[in-house]
């Protein structure tokens, strides 16, 4: 005991799988018992919004600040970032299977296991680097695209929408791994 | 005070998202590689807790904080708009590694190129909304 409290060390580690999933669902619960739903996509529906859409198309022809609830989760969730990378890490290398980090440092990818994304996607030299750039914007239109049209995204259907039992999230999911096989093994690797 | 608590909630699923790895792209690659159980058992934790909540709340018909009945909505019937729009999204979330929870987390962790992501992302869900009655649901 006396060893626990005073190494807290551990503080500063990744957490593992079995915190991470039953936080996942404490923050669901949360978001339920105070009036709302976990449900992240449908924020970027609300910028649409505030950035004028509605004017020109009824799909975003809402009154946002029916929605500005869900605006303050994911700003709490943009500094909850901040505090879990600056305050709560030292090192923030994510530890990978060998297999991925040897396939990735084929691909070109010099920095995987040895960093929590990899520079080439996410550091500053993509803003010279055309092709990285472009792969991102193309990526974030379909997640963008994708998450809409299926109605919702990993937290809408993966989680809220499995937990409550949901066929139409069910075959969501199975999409999602499907788009997301398909890239990982049959197109990525060309991208790289 | 709905407000901070949507604010604290905000802040404990960003540090959840960065510290369990799963804003990572790393985490995101490997597993559509299935190379770890990581992502896996975040995700089937979080389905098995999110299971039993759900399920106790329609059952027991729990109030929220504020006394209303929590209201879950059953998902509108069909099959083209989910299998459609979660392939593009699978697509997506391969290429950039990052679903929209997590792309707010990694603004707040500084890494400035995911403004990118945020930016298209909402220009994919306004060409969504432009072309929506043309597209099979």
């Amino acid at each position: 005991m006396h060893q626990i409290l005073f190494k807290m060390d551990w503080i500063y580690d990744p957490w593992p799988w079995f915190i991470g999933g039953p936080m996942i669902a404490l923050v669901m619960l949360l978001l339920m018992l105070n009036g709302g739903k976990f449900g992240m996509s449908s924020n970027l529906r609300t910028i649409c919004t505030l950035c004028g859409a509605g004017k020109s198309t009824t799909f975003f022809d809402f009154d946002w600040k029916s929605q500005r609830w869900n605006l303050v989760v994911v700003f709490g969730a943009l500094v909850g970032g901040f505090f879990g990378a600056h305050y709560l890490s030292t090192d923030t290398a994510v530890v990978l299977n060998s297999d991925v980090v040897n396939q990735l440092q084929g691909l070109g990818i010099h920095d995987a296991g040895k960093s929590y994304m990899p520079e080439r996607f996410f550091e500053n030299i993509v803003w010279t680097d055309w092709k990285s750039l472009s792969l991102l914007v193309v990526g974030g239109f379909m997640v963008g695209f994708g998450a809409r049209y299926a109605g919702g995204c990993t937290s809408g259907h993966a989680i809220s929408g499995l937990s409550n039992l949901q066929l139409p999230s069910l075959i969501a999911v199975i999409g999602f791994f499907i788009g997301g096989l398909l890239m990982n093994h049959f197109i990525l690797p060309y991208l790289l | 005070m709905r407000t901070l608590l949507y604010f604290i909630i905000g802040i404990v699923f960003g540090i959840t998202m960065f510290k369990s790895e799963a804003a990572s792209w790393f985490r995101i690659y490997e597993m559509f590689q299935f190379k770890s159980f990581h992502m896996y058992g975040i995700i089937g934790s979080a389905l098995v807790f999110g299971v039993l909540i759900t399920q106790a709340i329609k059952k027991f018909k729990i109030k929220s904080f504020h006394g209303d009945t929590i209201e879950i909505a059953d998902k509108e019937k069909g099959i083209k708009r989910y299998l459609y729009g979660g392939i593009v999204f699978g697509l997506g979330w391969a290429l950039a590694g990052a679903c929209p929870g997590p792309i707010f987390t990694l603004i707040g962790a500084g890494y400035a190129p995911i403004l990118v992501v945020l930016v298209s992302a909402t220009l994919g869900t306004f060409v969504y909304g432009r072309i929506k009655d043309k597209l099979p649901h």
